[in-house]
């Protein structure tokens, strides 16, 4: 089993991005080893690209930083290279199609795999075009991630039956970003899912506090944090290891049931 | 292989989230773009509305003055407002009407598009929001008043360059927060499965109304028929009913900005690799991790990263050529058709009209040739006249 999917087992998963490199990669290593003390289950690496579509501002401003900080995907692959003995905590990457068709997709994928990845989200690769890089992650034992979207009504089972790893419920429209409400019926959305597959889901997009954590994790697996992250990155720089590892206990307490 | 390919190019590379709008937008599309009766009320706006026919002119004085090709002018910049973006424009906007949709969005680089839609909007009785690099409000900050005259609302840009790519980023990012009563109608032949076979289909009156003109007027087709390319929404158009005739020279011109040699470009096709990004996979500016670069030209509708997929192809397999034109080319064109010819072109329209300086020359005086003049110039006065060192107060 890959242990993306294992760490959804005997609990709520709480899952947590950050983007490589925001600001700089020795505070990305200092995020992940934190996170993963904290009790982070899995984390999701951000490797920056220039255009996110799928992003609203804040990891659209994280992206720029990394940006500007000079970093790359092969700076990336050498700090998970460097982290990855370190941690327990299975990691995937989320980026752009354009990242990995760029660098050569057999070629990412086969250097991912080496230093540890565990799986591979790319948000503006739909169902219909993930023959670009769904094979080759399977070659190389990574779990592609797909993505389901509140609009998604009649292509969810189509989408669930062929998922990896764990079902990406994107829990409202539009782009990332800390909602105060989340009106869409994700629970309706999940229980179309586990029709049609036993592989996990995990709620994201929107996600900050902890009240809400709970109320997404009732209806679903595990919970995605981004923006509520990346927002306290942005706003204490390499200071952020302490108060994103104190935000990430709160949240994996909540989601234990405890207060 | 997946819908909507042109080669290894094209695709639908977009978030989950926008795929059942673009499922439906497809399945509309199918439906109406055969429908008679649609076509009967396209043909109409087309008419009495946009003033089509538009002219075919043999610049008589051009031809003379360089020597070689004779040279013909397909008039886009004299539909209503003054650019081809009209003509896909009240086609999407016709559709979105079908389809029970009561709001538009739009990005716009140089405005052309953006007052085009807003201007569809107010025709057809249909809320609008345009999308606008906070970079290009500046440079063409007339073409924002028209559209707030029109009665859009007009959204500044100011992630990443701030320029066309980025408001085709923020447009894209509207429509995910959007959809039910939202139709996108994107500007160019460009973005996912269907834009460019919509887009194309709905410019291609431009090469079916040259072909028929040029057989009344000539009794023979064109030589040789040029266009700029930004995304390449009028290059395709004045190209689609002559892919079949391989004696007919089909030539996009890129921006090159200050040169192909420098990172201030525009010229996807000479200077960009295969990518996947705003939809589609095709060429695009970008560095060696992927990353898009920001590109340059005077032109604020030529200043777009990507092209799309069906010129990729079509640079692929030969049957187009794509040449570069710097800015200072353009300007040179720009001026030399308002002094020559009395016709102030849209300065990327100016682009391909340099390339003509150049190709007239070397063509037998028994060879034609058609410049794609796809709009008119009055937006870029002030931009040229700064250029030159001259400053204007509107």
């Amino acid at each position: 089993m890959n242990s993306i999917r294992k760490a959804f087992q005997g609990q709520k998963a709480f899952i947590a991005f950050i983007t490589c490199g925001d600001p700089d990669l020795d505070t990305t290593v200092a995020l992940i080893r934190a996170m993963d003390e904290a009790g982070v289950d899995i984390i999701e690496l951000g490797i920056p690209f220039s255009d996110p579509t799928a992003e609203g501002p804040v990891i659209q401003a994280a992206n720029r930083r990394a940006l500007a900080g000079g970093v790359t995907t092969d700076k990336i692959f050498d700090m998970i290279r460097r982290v990855r003995p370190t941690v327990r905590v299975p990691l995937a990457l989320m980026t752009y199609a354009n990242v990995v068709f760029s660098y050569g997709t057999e070629q990412f994928l086969q250097t991912a795999s080496e230093i540890g990845v565990s799986g591979l989200i790319l948000p503006d690769v739909p169902f219909e075009e993930k023959a670009d890089f769904a094979p080759a992650c399977r070659k190389y034992g990574i779990a592609y991630i797909s993505l389901v979207a509140p609009t998604s009504h009649d292509r969810i089972a189509m989408i669930a039956r062929e998922a990896e790893g764990f079902v990406y419920c994107v829990s409202s429209l539009g782009v990332t970003g800390v909602r105060s409400q989340i009106t869409s019926d994700v629970g309706d959305m999940v229980r179309r899912i586990r029709e049609v597959t036993d592989l996990p889901t995990a709620i994201g997009f929107g996600i900050s506090t902890p009240d809400q954590a709970v109320c997404m994790a009732e209806k679903a697996d595990g919970v995605i944090v981004g923006s509520a992250i990346v927002k306290l990155i942005g706003e204490y720089g390499s200071e952020a290891v302490a108060p994103v590892a104190a935000y990430v206990r709160a949240m994996k307490t909540a989601l234990r049931g405890g207060a | 292989m997946t819908k909507g390919r042109f080669g290894i190019h094209g695709g639908q590379y977009i978030p989950e989230t926008l795929m059942n709008a673009v499922l439906e937008l497809e399945e509309a599309y199918d439906h109406y773009h055969n429908d008679p009766q649609f076509n009967a009320e396209l043909g109409e706006l087309l008419r009495g509305y946009v003033g089509r026919p538009s002219l075919l002119y043999h610049a008589a004085k051009m031809t003379a003055d360089l020597g070689g090709a004779k040279s013909y002018l397909k008039r886009e910049d004299l539909n209503h407002t003054g650019a081809h973006k009209i003509n896909n424009v009240l086609g999407q906007a016709l559709l979105a009407v079908k389809m029970g949709k009561t709001r538009v969005i739009a990005e716009t680089g140089a405005g052309q598009h953006g007052v085009a839609a807003a201007t569809a909007a107010a025709l057809m009785g249909l809320s609008c929001d345009i999308y606008m690099g906070a970079e290009d409000t500046k440079r063409q900050a007339l073409n924002v008043y028209k559209m707030r005259l029109l009665g859009a609302r007009v959204h500044p840009v100011t992630s990443g360059t701030a320029t066309l790519k980025d408001a085709v980023s923020e447009t894209m990012r509207e429509w995910t927060n959007r959809i039910a009563d939202t139709h996108y109608v994107l500007g160019s032949v460009m973005g996912p499965h269907p834009f460019p076979t919509i887009v194309r289909d709905f410019q291609a009156v431009i090469s079916k109304e040259i072909r028929e003109q040029m057989l009344a007027a000539e009794g023979r087709l064109p030589d040789a028929v040029l266009a700029c390319v930004g995304g390449g929404s009028n290059a395709i158009g004045a190209f689609y009913h002559f892919l079949g005739d391989s004696s007919v020279r089909l030539i996009g011109c890129e921006a090159a900005g200050r040169g192909t040699d420098t990172f201030e470009t525009a010229a996807t096709i000479t200077t960009g690799r295969v990518g996947i990004f705003h939809g589609m996979k095709s060429y695009f500016c970008q560095d060696e991790y992927g990353q898009i670069a920001p590109v340059y030209s005077i032109s604020a509708g030529l200043d777009y990263p990507g092209v799309g997929p069906e010129h990729a192809c079509l640079h692929d397999t030969g049957r187009a050529e794509y040449v570069a034109v710097t800015d200072n080319e353009a300007v040179n064109a720009f001026e030399y058709l308002a002094r020559t010819e009395g016709i102030i072109p849209a300065i990327e329209s100016a682009h391909a009209v340099a390339y003509a300086m150049k190709l007239a020359p070397t063509m037998n005086r028994d060879q034609i040739m058609v410049i794609n003049l796809s709009g008119r110039g009055d937006k870029d006065c002030a931009a040229i006249a700064r250029y030159r060192g001259e400053e204007i107060v509107e």
